[in-house]
């Protein structure tokens, strides 16, 4: 699979809820395949940029295209999103892959049995989804995800509360799935998996982009401020 | 004995006998309330879905209203029912008071805002969880709204419930619209008013029973088939 979505642009991304800015000005350029991280500390606008470039939320100001376009349905249809907490539906967990693929998408043959062995999950095929634990039904919620084949895909914080085996599993899945061509935009809190997977950082803080380097150079010597403290443990405020 | 005991002993006599007229009311009750309650439904539940799961302009005002509706007095249904379908009434050339038909539209009038105010809540609360998922998806809208009433299906199942137990110990409305004729509109509720007018308690407690009964077994009915059904969904 190639990337067609490439690049994905923001210029000058604003988001205010009252008079609390958000998103501050946040322009930005993903040029490249593989896995960007997104980091920062709480509150920093992660999951809010993210919910944007999905177009979840609405920007006040600001424009954010892909492959030169502005954001558009097709686009979104191209993408997925793995929540932090997934949203699975009361049906068993080949059902919720049944429904994903009922819906009208440009590829809708991919194989449920492939998308469950794919996470490791064919052996709960007939389970109820809300009687998976936390790492399988985080894994389901990726199966799914990625049966849509998009050419992008959102995660935010979705290894949070795992155990190291199903944050394994998930980022072995990951891996793959960047090989095979498809953009990955992950959040994370853990230092460890972005030196882990990160191909490139975006660091935000207080809803403004601080930095966006390469891996290794941002894990290295940083160039901002917030970014070593971040990196150093300190609390940022 | 006992007015219980009496009642419990004429009760078990109607069953057992296979009481003909006793066989005929609530044979009408079902048909009826059953009747009503469909109907509900399909006014109700669309209903519940489009104020829970969309954003429109006096939103809050809708769900009022309708929250307002579920307690409103039967025997009010029942007089403004009476009054269009009565000689003079709006409806009056259609010839409907005093006849089941009038019976199933008070009590859809009855029932249908309970039915839409408790299942907007349900989906409501539904769409707040599914919400950002299906526009992850790009769920088409219709596809979203079935979803929610299959994922809600046993909580709206028990609002149904609800409904029909509203519909069938009504007694207000359909007296005024159906004039309990015997052999005609007469209905276990309005068949118990008027023994008790009569006097005839024993006979009254002892239907009182029998619809309870009824109740009862509509229920455990709709359990078991919600019990069954999770089976068949989960394969095992």
């Amino acid at each position: 699979m190639n990337c067609t979505l490439l690049p994905i642009t923001t210029d000058k991304l604003m988001l205010k809820a009252g008079r609390k800015t958000l998103l501050n000005n946040i322009s930005l350029n993903i040029t490249t395949s593989g896995i960007s991280v997104i980091m920062g500390p709480n509150g920093a606008g992660k999951s809010l940029f993210v919910r944007c470039l999905h177009g979840l939320s609405q920007p006040d100001s600001g424009r954010i295209t892909f492959a030169d376009e502005v954001i558009n349905q097709y686009h979104r249809k191209r993408q997925a999103l793995i929540f932090q907490k997934p949203v699975l539906l009361k049906r068993s967990v080949k059902q919720n892959l049944e429904f994903v693929r009922s819906l009208h998408r440009p590829d809708n043959s991919a194989s449920i049995h492939a998308a469950l062995k794919n996470v490791g999950l064919s052996k709960l095929a007939n389970q109820p989804a809300n009687q998976l634990s936390g790492g399988e039904r985080q894994r389901l919620a990726l199966a799914r995800a990625l049966m849509l084949r998009p050419e992008v895909l959102f995660l935010d914080e979705a290894c949070a509360n795992l155990d190291p085996a199903s944050v394994a599993q998930i980022e072995a899945v990951l891996r793959q799935a960047s090989k095979n061509g498809q953009k990955i935009i992950l959040i994370t809190h853990d230092i460890a998996q972005a030196k882990r997977l990160a191909d490139e950082v975006i660091f935000l803080h207080h809803g403004e982009l601080c930095e966006h380097s390469p891996a290794k150079a941002f894990f290295q010597s940083p160039k901002s401020e917030a970014a070593r403290a971040y990196l150093d443990g300190q609390i940022l405020v | 004995m006992s007015i219980f005991t009496e009642a419990i002993t004429t009760a078990f006599s109607l069953i057992v006998n296979v009481d003909a007229d006793l066989v005929e009311i609530i044979g009408l009750s079902m048909k009826v309330s059953l009747s009503a309650l469909f109907i509900a439904c399909l006014l109700g539940l669309p209903l519940g879905a489009l104020i829970g799961t969309r954003d429109f302009a006096f939103k809050n005002t809708a769900r009022g209203i309708l929250t307002a509706l579920m307690g409103v007095p039967p025997v009010v249904v029942g007089l403004i029912v009476y009054l269009h379908l009565s000689r003079s009434g709006l409806f009056g050339a259609l010839e409907l008071l005093y006849t089941p038909t009038a019976m199933v539209i008070a009590q859809v009038i009855l029932i249908t805002p309970i039915i839409a105010a408790l299942s907007s809540q349900i989906l409501e609360d539904l769409h707040e969880e599914y919400r950002d998922l299906f526009t992850s998806l790009a769920v088409p809208p219709p596809q979203a709204l079935l979803t929610y009433l299959i994922e809600a299906r046993y909580s709206l199942l028990t609002v149904i419930l609800a409904g029909f137990g509203r519909a069938i110990s009504e007694v207000g409305a359909v007296m005024i619209v159906g004039g309990n004729i015997d052999h005609l509109t007469r209905v276990m509720t309005t068949a118990i008013a008027l023994e008790t007018s009569k006097g005839e308690l024993a006979l009254a407690l002892a239907l009182g029973l029998i619809l309870l009964l009824l109740a009862l077994i509509v229920n455990f009915a709709a359990q078991q088939a919600k019990s069954v059904l999770s089976v068949q969904r989960y394969g095992g």
